[in-house]
């Protein structure tokens, strides 16, 4: 008799593990906690339940890993049809693809789903720096390629190195390999080796300076957005100096490619609800992010884009043969 | 009287009695974190982040929780070091050095005792430096670029021979086995792969926790399985508990000048505890000479790495706050809690959130008082893990690390490379050669590696960029960089020259 309560009972909590396994969605942060994916998943993953676009709370697994590496090839190979997951996403994923970073992993073999909010790209000087606009430390650069150096917070060929590259291709200079960078650990750092008189400029994300900004020991010489960035009105943008790039720190999601395409339209809806939140406002406000949705299809022909041109200056800069 | 003013704000922020239990329950968290082996500082803060992000906690409590959990997890690292001979943490390393010897000759009470104080000692300290010097000291980073980064990790490579009293060499060769462990992993200034065989967990290195818990934990448990149990300091008899006032009153300069150092080695955002106990240790061992007995298990050689590591940990939260530079692998984490939390640290955040500052500093200081009054009483609790079976304790103990390692990625991989650090801490033992010039190998040749690459860069490949650091001031030699290669020089050379004139070179014995 006792053997067969246990039996009935094992049944019933297999079945119910079961049936929430298959409702809860999951969440993937390619990073440890705290980081910018962990933001991306916990926050994203909190609304999504908040409003009622999933029936169960998300379960955030923070799988840290060779950049996002070690999770990339977890979805691709072991969980390909999951369509209970989504796994966070930014521009290093997309640049770290594009250069062949994730072991032989190419960006087609996930679904890009969307991107609902952006760090917007910035070049700064030092305060006493004698560059007063973005014309000038471009045109020091062309005339000497050796009287600038750069330093940012991701390593050589990571998406701060690439900013003023793409910024100097815009201007028609070709020598980018003369080009100097030091990546450094953070953005901050970076600006206190600029501040320091260590290197000339620094490349970042807006929210990594903004301290620095109010504190009046930088000055930021242009913004990578294709409109001033709200609350930061009196900064340049690039495009407005003359250089046609737009170049920001998305944040998003991506998808495993064997889910049918029902199942990845169902996700970008529920994105778009997020995008379309209260909530996902509020939540960008409080962490620097500027307005930048793009979500669906639509979203996945502008990554092939970003990818294919990423790879084509990473090429040019040899960090990819 | 600006800054009594601001303590009194931060004390009725922190003296809440929510705020005083997370206190306590950070510091008690922080103190079994840093003492189970695989279990660091940061790793500990790193799981605690969603508990507080679940718990609803508002920007002062979490920073208060989890600055206490790092603490005590500062304080819990000496616990394992002593006990078992395996560091609970990374800075913890230095303290195996004496501390185990001290625990095998009976005296384990003693040196938990002089290591608690010690570290009470130097965090109390570094807490106060924090409070009156750190909008000053952040300009100190302003002065270190790459340059000056690999002077000081120079410096300490050239002194790492000397941890080994008996034979330099040895102490060499241990530390090159470290500096190749350091190799492997993405090339720091192109992204490429470095001899990590195509294998993705390979990408980001080799953890030195890894190799921490391989090199002293298994390691351990071999020699245990072949001396059939007979080479622990499980089952020493120990000695009544008592408080060693003698010895505390005998290591005070000691503790005082490993904390000064210990400080300042947490300010510079690219040295942290690790650098600060390592350097502590070594300045203490040349001050007492070989009189100093270093390395047989004497008080000084558990108080200063300890007063050291705890004191840079509060120099770390220098940078951190003032610049939002981490100058740690846990400030790092505590960085990006604090981001979380939508606080933005950096050079306004002492005048913008005088609340978050301050309660945090009034917090420090509370901490520091509970960890001290938790951790003297308790070490009664502690020594009783001696007394337990070696045959049950040192399975155990690696059992726990593996957790704590599997924790870190999530994957089978690491456990794999903890066993073969196992073999390779065995044979180097075997071969009489110390472990640890190999953890300080890993630790230091990834940043030496990367400040050397980057001022080759900022010098476009000329070595005189090691002396003229600041490109754009061509003609201005760095006083800075110019000591420091002085000073690893002559840390090199100087002993060969000068020990034929001091004393005849030991015959090697163990």
């Amino acid at each position: 008799m006792k053997y067969f309560n246990f039996k009935a009972l094992s049944v019933s909590v297999a079945l119910s593990v079961g049936a929430t396994s298959a409702m809860a969605a999951e969440c993937i942060a390619p990073a440890n906690p705290g980081g910018g994916w962990d933001f991306t998943c916990r926050q994203i993953g909190k609304i999504l339940f908040d409003i009622g676009q999933v029936d169960a709370p998300v379960q955030v697994t923070n799988l840290a890993g060779a950049g996002g590496g070690l999770a990339f090839s977890t979805v691709v190979n072991e969980r390909n049809d999951d369509v209970d997951l989504i796994v966070a996403a930014s521009s290093a994923t997309t640049t770290r693809l594009a250069q062949n970073a994730y072991g032989g992993a190419t960006a087609d073999q996930v679904r890009f789903v969307g991107a609902i909010g952006a760090d917007p790209g910035v070049i700064v000087v030092a305060a006493d720096s004698p560059y007063q606009n973005l014309n000038e430390l471009i045109d020091a650069i062309i005339a000497d390629p050796g009287s600038v150096a750069f330093a940012g917070g991701s390593a050589v060929g990571g998406f701060d190195h690439l900013k003023p590259l793409q910024v100097l291709t815009a201007a028609g200079f070709t020598d980018i390999t003369a080009v100097r960078y030091i990546g450094v650990d953070g953005g901050a750092d970076a600006i206190t080796q600029t501040v320091g008189g260590f290197t000339q400029a620094m490349t970042g994300d807006m929210s990594e300076v903004v301290g620095f900004l109010d504190s009046g020991d930088i000055r930021v010489l242009a913004v990578l957005t294709e409109e001033r960035v709200p609350g930061f009105e009196d900064i340049p943008t690039a495009m407005e100096q003359g250089y046609d790039v737009v170049a920001v720190n998305w944040r998003g999601l991506y998808v495993p490619k064997g889910i049918s395409d029902e199942d990845f339209n169902l996700w970008a809806e529920r994105l778009q609800a997020v995008a379309d939140s209260a909530e996902w406002q509020q939540a960008m406000t409080d962490n620097g992010l500027a307005p930048f949705t793009k979500v669906g299809d639509d979203f996945q022909s502008w990554i092939d884009s970003v990818v294919a041109s990423t790879e084509e200056l990473s090429r040019e800069i040899g960090v990819i043969q | 009287m600006e800054i009594l003013d601001n303590l009194a704000l931060g004390f009725s922020i922190a003296l809440s009695p929510w705020t005083l239990m997370l206190a306590v329950l950070g510091c008690f968290i922080g103190t079994i974190v840093g003492a189970l082996p695989g279990l660091g500082p940061s790793n500990g803060v790193a799981i605690m982040i969603p508990i507080t992000f679940s718990m609803g906690l508002d920007a002062v409590s979490a920073l208060v929780l989890l600055t206490s959990i790092y603490y005590g997890a500062m304080y819990g690292g000496r616990i394992s070091s002593i006990l078992l001979n395996i560091p609970g943490d990374e800075p913890a390393l230095m303290t195996t050095l004496d501390g185990y010897p001290m625990a095998k000759n009976g005296r384990a009470a003693d040196a938990l005792v002089i290591s608690g104080v010690a570290s009470f000692v130097g965090a109390l300290l570094a807490t106060i430096g924090l409070m009156l010097l750190a909008p000053l000291l952040s300009r100190v980073a302003y002065q270190f670029g790459p340059g000056e980064y690999f002077a000081l990790y120079l410096l300490a490579f050239a002194t790492l021979g000397g941890i080994s009293s008996n034979n330099q060499a040895k102490a060499a060769l241990a530390s090159c086995i470290g500096l190749m462990i350091a190799m492997i992993g993405l090339d720091p200034n192109s992204g490429l792969p470095r001899l990590t065989g195509g294998n993705l967990h390979l990408y980001d290195g080799i953890d030195f926790l890894v190799a921490i818990v391989g090199l002293f934990a298994v390691s351990e448990i071999f020699f245990f399985i072949e001396s059939h149990g007979k080479s622990s300091a499980a089952g020493v008899t120990i000695d009544k508990v008592r408080v060693p006032w003698r010895d505390i009153w005998s290591t005070r300069w000691t503790m005082l000048r490993s904390s000064f150092l210990g400080f300042f080695a947490g300010v510079l955002p690219g040295a942290g505890a690790s650098l600060g106990s390592f350097m502590t240790y070594m300045m203490e061992k040349s001050i007492a000479g070989d009189k100093g007995k270093f390395g047989t298990g004497v008080p000084k050689g558990v108080a200063a790495p300890e007063a050291g590591n705890n004191a840079a940990a509060g120099g770390a939260l220098v940078p951190m706050l003032t610049l939002g530079v981490p100058g740690s692998g846990t400030t790092a984490v505590l960085l990006a809690v604090l981001v979380t939390l939508n606080i933005t640290p950096g050079p306004t955040l002492f005048t913008d959130r005088p609340d978050v500052v301050w309660g945090l500093i009034a917090a420090l200081l509370i901490a520091n008082f509970v960890l001290l009054f938790m951790n003297v009483p308790m070490v009664k609790v502690f020594v009783k893990v001696l007394q337990v079976p070696p045959a049950i304790l040192l399975p155990g103990v690696t059992m726990v690390s593996f957790v704590g390692i599997y924790s870190l990625t999530g994957s089978y991989f690491d456990l794999l490379l903890v066993v073969g650090f196992g073999v390779l801490g065995y044979l180097l033992r075997k071969l009489d050669i110390p472990t640890v010039p190999v953890i300080l190998g890993i630790l230091l040749g990834h940043q030496m590696e990367k400040q050397l690459r980057d001022a080759m860069v900022l010098s476009d490949g000329s070595a005189w960029g090691l002396i003229y650091t600041r490109p754009s001031q061509p003609e201005d030699i760095s006083y800075i960089a110019t000591g420091l290669l002085i000073a690893a020089v002559l840390g090199f050379f100087a002993p060969i020259f000068l020990r034929r004139f001091i004393t005849k070179p030991q015959r090697v014995s163990d």
